[in-house]
């Protein structure tokens, strides 16, 4: 089952990704619009409004460049929503933004070492190999804190960040002095730059995207058992710290292809937001999965698109942004941990604790009226109850009485009487009221005679508990309490002293 | 090394600010909320943004209550999406620090028409650049010897709060204290302090010393003054080495190409930098004494020890 959903992914993943590097490839058909792989901004001219013209060539990706940023952005939306999702379950979301930090002096090292051995310090591959290497190497320093020393976690992770990217912004200095003039593209690192990317950046990325698909895809259930119960993943023998060094290796990847297209300090964003916002739509995790590569895609297209249209919009910081109104739809509206959803569940619950509050008190009330109790009791429900009676018997407030009433009456379980001041209970009421009652009871005297509750505490406990009681265990308790008087209709409350025969029976 | 008046203002600002800053710091570190500061760092940006889109001019005084209510909506809004979404804390602070930055950089971006800003010189203020100045005690040297008397009064007036504050909340609520009235308090100084102090010296430095020196103190003693004062003075000592690494480094790695005539290199960042050392010192002594947990993951006992037999 869990083989078959991570084939599925990575089925999609896939056919995701080979289409983009289509995108990519597909180069000859329109070489009327290229503009080669120059690393120049998609558009330079500053136009406020795009032209209808300029949109649909955007949205047709009809441009050369436009399609190999939007594969590239796509791509790593893609790949960053997959290994945020296990990360944030792993509840390690920040790791990312350590490792983000982390990655710079490996881009002043490697340049450094670049210039010494006189190649050019600015091949894209050293330069990455270096922020992979000090990204490994702050990832190894944090998990090196919290295993070793009583810093916290996050304490670890704030060290661990200020003093690389201390040593990083030191070094960025550093090589800008340097004579050979070469650094000057380094701070792109920094910030960024989609649309300055190639047709050789975007390659990197989806092959990058791609391994690290096929890698969630195989260690799938592994990962899944790491991120739920890592306790029990080592018991069951499982190398807990290897795959989670192979989870935070994930993280090292898609976080240096994503330095190139935008920057180290949004590179987080994706790996984070994505992630956060599909945890809202589901308790699965393959669905999960999904739905945040599908909305990291997204946001890189949508920031993408924005970015070619307005060219002032900065392109990395507008896919945070869309990936951030994801985050704050589904906050609102998500399926399964969404406010509306929690809010409509817990409005249903208190609407039928009300009511059969209300119904329990108005056949509380009858029961006390009518003499002598227990007897009767077809007829017992037929007597009006007074709103005040009823009010001051169970210590409401106006407020609160005519909040019941309300839900009451739009259920069609009670009448107002022809004089307005009293109640009685609908035929629906009625039987509706017995039956509220009746597990209320059901419980007290299971709770009296096999729990040793004392008496006096058996109210309140049956009060929490009657209104998740279940018809099985109504059924089950029935059984128990069988052969009582009155068993069959409603039992007579039993906090009043009675005299009831025990059975030496258990659930 | 030629040290001039102008390394000596280095080294003092340098001091007094990464001394403001330990003091929030090591209270932020007990609540475990390290991160902040660089979630805050981040979050300014839109505070920053709006309070020159709306006075349209560089003034000191709009822009530090831009991005102070910047710091605080920061705080305050991953309370809401840790309560309301249920969405665990680092997470949390990542989602909102994250969106603050972005809109920031595009609000940065539409501001730049009307003044000169761009995000570099928000996070990467230089201490070098800040103390030169026309009368004999630069602005920075006295803004941040402020703000450090400012700290040490409101950390001496709030002591037992705060401490009470970070150790048991639940004890705080119950004797009467507002453990979230104090936390929100110590987030504001917080801000300020960050915001103040960044203007100057850029964020990075105040990230590392908002945590380093007060970690580098826990590992050396479970006293809570003697892990303030431990702080402050890892805080200081930090910053006059970080000064000198700043001189030194470039010289060495010009020596490597044969170059000599390189400036120093950015003195806050060495700070940071030199703050990480002594981190390490402390954690090498911490593990000689044996201070250190040497065992994280507990064995399983497999036979009864006799203490257990009591």
């Amino acid at each position: 089952m869990n083989r078959a959903r991570a084939l599925s992914i990575l089925g999609i993943v896939v056919v995701l990704l080979g289409g983009l590097s289509w995108l990519v490839r597909a180069r000859d058909s329109h070489v009327g619009h290229s503009h080669g792989t120059s690393g120049k901004s998609i558009t330079d001219t500053a136009i406020e409004w795009p032209s209808r013209d300029r949109i649909w060539r955007t949205i047709a990706l009809t441009d050369y460049n436009t399609r190999v940023v939007f594969a590239g952005v796509t791509a790593l939306g893609a790949a960053s929503g997959l290994v945020g999702t296990f990360l944030l379950l792993r509840k390690r979301s920040l790791l990312s933004d350590t490792v983000s930090h982390c990655t710079l002096p490996g881009i002043g090292i490697a340049f450094l070492i670049g210039e010494a051995a006189h190649l050019s310090g600015r091949s894209l591959p050293l330069l990455l190999a270096g922020a992979a290497v000090t990204g490994v190497l702050g990832m190894l320093a944090v998990v090196t804190i919290r295993a070793r020393s009583h810093v916290k976690d996050d304490a670890a992770l704030a060290i661990v960040l200020s003093v690389f990217f201390g040593l990083g912004i030191a070094l960025m200095v550093v090589v800008q002095q340097l004579p050979t003039g070469n650094a000057a593209g380094l701070s792109h690192f920094i910030y960024g730059k989609a649309a300055a990317m190639t047709s050789s950046d975007a390659k990197l990325i989806l092959i990058a995207s791609i391994g690290a698909a096929l890698l969630c895809a195989a260690l799938f259930k592994e990962f899944k058992l790491l991120c739920f119960d890592a306790t029990f993943a080592r018991t069951q023998g499982w190398p807990t710290v290897l795959l989670d060094l192979a989870l935070m290796g994930l993280v090292v990847a898609v976080t240096v292809i994503g330095l190139q297209a935008v920057g180290l300090l949004l590179v987080v964003a994706m790996l984070i937001v994505p992630a956060a916002a599909a945890r809202f739509w589901s308790h699965r995790l393959g669905v999960t999965v999904l739905l945040a590569t599908v909305i990291g895609a997204v946001s890189g297209f949508v920031g993408v698109a924005a970015s070619a249209l307005f060219p002032k919009l900065p392109a990395g910081a507008v896919i945070v942004l869309a990936a951030v109104v994801c985050f704050a739809a589904s906050l609102v509206f998500g399926a399964e941990r969404g406010l509306c959803k929690r809010w409509l569940e817990q409005r249903r619950v208190q609407h039928r604790v009300a009511r059969q509050h209300l119904l329990r008190a108005i056949y509380e009330w009858c029961e006390t009226c009518s003499q002598p109790p227990g007897r009767d009791a077809v007829n017992l429900l037929d007597c009006p109850v007074s709103l005040d009676d009823l009010r001051r018997a169970n210590d409401w407030s106006e407020k609160r009485l005519r909040q019941l009433l309300r839900i009451g009456f739009a259920e069609r379980l009670i009448m107002l009487n022809d004089n307005r001041d009293a109640v009685h209970l609908t035929a629906e009421g009625k039987l509706e009221a017995r039956r509220v009652t009746r597990n209320h009871r059901l419980w007290e005297t299971y709770l009296l005679q096999y729990a040793d509750v004392a008496p006096q505490h058996i109210h309140h406990n049956a009060d929490e508990i009657e209104h998740v009681i279940e018809p099985n265990i109504v059924n089950k308790l029935e059984e128990l309490l069988a052969g009582r008087e009155g068993a069959a209709l409603v039992p007579a409350d039993p906090e009043k002293p009675r005299v009831v025969p025990l059975r030496g029976a258990g659930l | 090394m030629n040290w001039s008046e102008l390394d000596t203002w280095i080294v003092i600002t340098g001091v007094l600010i990464c001394a403001a800053c330990a003091l929030p710091g090591a209270f932020l570190m007990l609540n475990r909320q390290s991160m902040l500061g660089d979630g805050i760092s981040h979050a300014v940006l839109p505070g920053l943004a709006i309070a020159f889109l709306l006075t349209n001019s560089r003034e000191v005084l709009p822009m530090v209550i831009g991005a102070v209510a910047a710091g605080v909506l920061t705080a305050v809004l991953t309370q809401m999406v840790q309560r309301l979404g249920q969405v665990e804390s680092g997470a949390a602070l990542g989602v909102v620090f994250c969106a603050l930055f972005a809109l920031g950089l595009i609000l940065i971006r539409v501001a730049s028409d009307k003044v000169d800003l761009d995000a570099d010189c928000v996070l990467y203020g230089s201490i070098e650049t800040a103390v030169v100045d026309v009368g004999r005690v630069p602005r920075v040297a006295l803004i941040s010897g402020g703000l450090l008397l400012v700290n040490i009064l409101l950390t001496l007036l709030f002591y037992k709060e705060l401490r009470i504050a970070a150790f048991d909340p639940a004890l705080a609520t119950t004797l009467g204290f507002n453990a979230d009235a104090i936390r929100l308090g110590l987030t504001v100084v917080a801000s300020v302090t960050t915001v103040l102090a960044f203007e100057s010296v850029g964020s990075i430095l105040v990230i590392a010393m908002l945590v380093v020196p007060a970690a580098a103190a826990s590992l050396l003693t479970h006293r809570l003054h003697w892990l303030l004062l431990f702080a402050l003075g890892f805080a200081a000592l930090s910053a006059v080495l970080g000064h000198i690494g700043a001189v030194t480094l470039p010289q060495t790695i010009g020596r490597w190409f044969g170059q000599s005539d390189l400036g120093a290199t950015s003195s806050a960042a060495m700070m940071a930098v030199a703050a990480g050392g002594l981190f390490l010192v402390a954690w090498l002594v911490a593990a000689i004494r044996g201070w250190t947990k040497s065992n994280p993951v507990k064995p399983i006992e497999t036979t009864m020890s006799p203490a257990s037999h009591r």
